[in-house]
């Protein structure tokens, strides 16, 4: 046998090896909750999925679920599309600065969203004292509500409204808006009888994914519906854990099971619909009209931005004046700013410190394996047959499509006792979290890397290997460098996500083990809004920096791989 | 019906000038094609026609309306064009019908009318059959005709075609290309047809502008351009055919072949007016080697079906293309006959 014949054959073994291992542990913790939830079924209706079913607690935070992430959609469909729209087809200025600025509140976490708005109203508002706006003591917190929670997800869920229709207004070809004006269209008509149902596609997807993303959402509901005893489907289960412990484990699985369902229901019709009403659009497309909104600029530019200072600027200036001040209540000036907050958070070797650096050792340690993982798992999948290759796909992505609690339940589940044979409990340790977080996050990291695979010419690699080259030495040396950037934005992705992640660890962490998420969670919750302020503040540099990184290193990566950016 | 009027129309994108000051005069219900390589500005006058581009200098009138100027910009949906695009533009979320009558509902007609001229449209293009059909489900010429009827359902002033072949194989493009003649004579609309192959171009114009680097090459019908190519870049563009160095005639003359002969068996400095002769005025002569005759050397032989096309060498050491009715030996030695030429203009 020839040499390089053993050796592919050997990178085939390993390879497929790797990768079935790492189907085995995206599918095992959904299986397991599968398992638990409808285990017990032959007990009757003293089965826990019988006795959820049956309880008035599920069916009334279900409708909660579904009134509040319906009306988020609405929020959503509205302000996304209303960005689309006028970036995508109109001459407008400074395009890139306000897509930007639109999709910051989708990088934000839910969590700093949340304590942003709360700062920004009510009668303890910093923000509103200062400016001598707030309203009397003893009225109500607006946002304590399910209109406000609905709002707060519109926002948060609008960026992916407008991603997924402006991906379908960028791909839809100049010569279907140029025939219908030849025809004797105008701007009107050519929007509502061509551009609009053409791109319906779009809008359906992007409704169907701010309703999913809203129906998993756990930070908004948790810090806005708690306070008010107003549970949804999430915090009903973080409430009930938080309460009863892994006692009410079964119970809870049911739950999550429902959830799940629920969510995955969604994303099969949303790709249902998108097979109905995709067409095959021919002809040049990149940049699909320009409509001249000629005196109409000025008052549509004056619009957006004005809208961005509502659901961007306001919240996050009110985020900063609160960190600035000694205690909640008291307005700022010049007299009263301090810094006390930050130095509490950076200075002090407490909770708050040992929290960001749980986070930063999380998030970084799990971008590192995760990016170590989806250059031979993406190498190796491309080159299964298609049908196999999406199924593969599907399960890797299907932690990162369950909605947070629903995988935190199912990882206590898989962890709750020692793992048989090496006998380690991973339950109560940061360890589980981490698990988690590669299981959730593992599908972020692999979709640039595999689209940057999908982009790269094969002719590539074969003429390295007529030079000489054995398969290892290909993948290091051909492939490795040419995905790189691709490889490293996942990493990026990964961290950004992972950083600030919340729903999974609400569930997970345990004293010693608070994640960054957390922390600014029950900072809040223990009434110590100015520190988590000042987190917070902390928390939306960040994020900020790390987009400016993956910004600076997108004319290096394939197209739709840094989200922002067309 | 109106008359199309283009006036030293310019267009530049930044520093590059795509059409530079082109002036067509086009008579109403013409058949004109713009003919260039790609790149030579061809589709960038079409969309200033249309209305897509603005003019950077020059003008474009219909009729007695002016369409553009640098001032002034007709927007499309205004100008009562049509035009066929490429990719045929058909509306994917439309049915056949609704794609063909969608202009006509644009100008507020409907009921009765409204059918019976999108059911006469599509008639004419022979998809009467197909008109509950969704666009996808239509071959690539059945979906050019779809767009074709959608032009000619408005009785448009212009119609437009870009490249409309382009994406057609080569036994629908003759089947298109009759349809296109048929539209023209039918409708009698003013046709401007974008092509970058010449003989779609010959056989379907009235007239032909043949456009290089954005410029006008010449401006002229089929038969003149084929015949009376004004320079050599043209003549190489249009047809087959040989440049020789001849001592006769001037520029735009036509050479007999008394002059032509003589002509060529003059001193090489003094053979300085560039002649085209095209391969149908050549008679090969394979065995009488008289010495008055031009005499060449077979360099290669291609079969074409209905006859054999020879690549010679003259002893002049020049090259000379011509047909043969039988093959000939590569390297054998023949004798011409070369009947007519046509002087060029020297390529500035």
């Amino acid at each position: 046998m020839a040499p390089g014949l053993t050796d592919s054959s050997q990178q085939r073994w390993l390879l497929t090896l790797l990768m079935l291992v790492i189907l085995a542990l995206s599918l095992a913790p959904s299986l397991r909750l599968l398992m638990e939830a409808l285990g017990d079924l032959t007990q009757g209706s003293e089965s826990p999925l019988w006795r959820v079913l049956q309880a008035e607690s599920t069916w009334r935070a279900l409708t909660r679920s579904l009134y509040t992430s319906g009306l988020g959609m609405l929020i959503a469909l509205i302000l996304g599309s209303l960005f689309a729209f006028v970036i995508t087809l109109t001459d407008i200025r400074g395009k890139a600065c306000l897509v930007f600025c639109f999709m910051l509140p989708m990088m934000i976490p839910p969590q700093v969203t949340a304590l942003s708005w709360l700062q920004l109203f009510g009668p303890a508002s910093p923000l509103l004292k200062s400016i001598g706006m707030a309203p009397p003591l003893g009225s109500p917190q607006p946002l304590y509500s399910a209109e406000g929670i609905a709002l707060l997800l519109g926002i948060q869920s609008a960026p992916l409204v407008f991603l997924a229709l402006r991906t379908s207004l960028l791909s839809l070809p100049r010569e279907l808006i140029e025939a219908a004006r030849i025809s004797g269209a105008r701007q009107v008509e050519v929007w509502g009888q061509i551009i609009l149902p053409v791109t319906r596609s779009g809008l359906i997807a992007g409704a169907a994914m701010a309703f999913i993303s809203s129906l998993g959402n756990f930070g908004i509901p948790a810090m806005l519906g708690i306070p008010a005893g107003y549970y949804v489907l999430p915090t009903l289960i973080y409430q009930r854990m938080a309460s009863f412990g892994t006692g009410v484990l079964a119970e809870m699985a049911s739950l999550s099971l429902l959830i799940g369902v629920l969510a995955l229901a969604g994303v099969a019709l949303q790709q249902a619909w998108m097979k109905r009403s995709r067409f095959g659009l021919v002809g040049h497309s990149g940049r699909a009209h320009d409509f001249s909104l000629e005196r109409w600029r000025g008052g549509v530019t004056a619009l957006l931005v004005a809208l961005l200072l509502v659901i961007l600027v306001a919240p996050l200036a009110a985020l900063v004046v609160s960190s600035l001040v000694p205690a909640m209540g008291v307005p700022l000036s010049w007299e009263t700013a301090t810094l006390n907050a930050y130095h509490e958070v950076i200075g002090r070797q407490g909770a708050t410190w040992r929290a960001v650096s749980n986070s930063l050792w999380l998030a970084g340690c799990a971008a590192v394996v995760l990016m170590l993982c989806s250059l031979p798992l993406a190498y190796r999948l491309q080159r299964l047959p298609r049908r196999w290759q999406n199924l593969a796909l599907s399960a890797i992505e299907l932690p990162y499509a369950l909605p947070g609690v629903v995988l935190a339940v199912a990882c206590i589940l898989l962890f709750v006792r020692p793992i048989p044979l090496v006998n380690v409990a991973l339950y109560g340790t940061l360890g589980l979290i981490f698990v988690a977080y590669l299981a959730r996050f593992l599908v972020v990291c692999l979709k640039p890397v595999a689209a940057g695979l999908a982009q790269l010419d094969p002719s590539l690699e074969e003429a390295a290997q007529l030079a000489g080259a054995g398969p290892w030495r290909r993948l290091g040396g051909i492939v490795l460098p040419l995905v790189a950037p691709a490889l490293f934005a996942g990493g990026l992705l990964v961290f950004l996500l992972a950083v600030n992640e919340l729903t999974v660890s609400a569930l997970l962490w345990s004293a010693g083990n608070e994640t960054l998420g957390v922390l600014i969670f029950n900072l809040d919750e223990g009434g110590e809004s100015v520190l988590a302020s000042a987190v917070a503040v902390l928390v939306v540099l960040m994020v900020a920096a790390l987009m400016l990184c993956l910004s600076l290193l997108a004319p290096r990566l394939p197209k739709g791989v840094v989200p922002w950016q067309g | 019906m109106a008359g199309l009027t283009i006036e030293r129309v310019t267009k530049r994108f930044g520093e590059q000038s795509a059409v530079d000051s082109l002036s067509l005069d086009i008579a109403p219900g013409e058949f004109v094609a713009l003919l260039g390589p790609s790149g030579c500005g061809k589709t960038t006058m079409l969309r200033m026609l249309a209305g897509f581009e603005s003019l950077s200098e020059g003008e474009i009138r219909l009729g007695g309306r002016t369409l553009a100027s640098r001032e002034h910009h007709m927007p499309p949906e205004q100008r009562n064009m049509a035009m066929v695009f490429q990719s045929y533009a058909l509306w994917p979320h439309m049915s056949v019908a609704d794609n063909v009558g969608y202009p006509l509902k644009l100008r507020r007609l409907d009921g009765e009318t409204y059918r019976r001229r999108v059911a006469q449209a599509l008639a004419l293009v022979g998809l009467a059959t197909y008109a509950e059909r969704p666009p996808q489900e239509l071959s690539g010429g059945q979906r050019q005709r779809v767009a074709l009827a959608r032009c000619l359902v408005t009785d448009p002033d212009v119609v437009l075609l870009d490249e409309p072949l382009a994406n057609l194989d080569r036994h629908l493009r003759a089947a298109m290309e009759e349809s296109f003649r048929d539209f023209h004579r039918r409708t009698q609309a003013t046709l401007v047809y974008v092509t970058h192959d010449q003989s779609e171009a010959m056989a379907l114009a009235d007239r032909i502008a043949v456009m290089r680097e954005g410029r006008l090459a010449q401006w002229a019908t089929p038969e003149t351009l084929y015949r009376q190519p004004r320079t050599a870049w043209v003549a190489s563009f249009i047809g087959q055919g040989s440049l020789l160095d001849v001592a006769a005639g001037r520029p735009g003359q036509r050479l007999e072949e008394a002059t032509l002969m003589h002509g060529l068996a003059a001193a090489p400095a003094e053979r300085t007016q560039p002649v085209l002769v095209r391969p149908e005025h050549v008679t090969v002569h394979p065995d009488a080697l008289s010495p008055q005759s031009l005499r060449g050397r077979v360099e290669s032989v291609t079969f074409r079906g209905e006859r054999y096309e020879l690549h010679l060498r003259l002893e002049s050491g020049e090259a000379l293309l011509a047909y043969h009715h039988t093959a000939l030996g590569e390297g054998q030695q023949v004798a011409l006959i070369l009947r007519e030429g046509w002087c060029l203009e020297p390529e500035t």
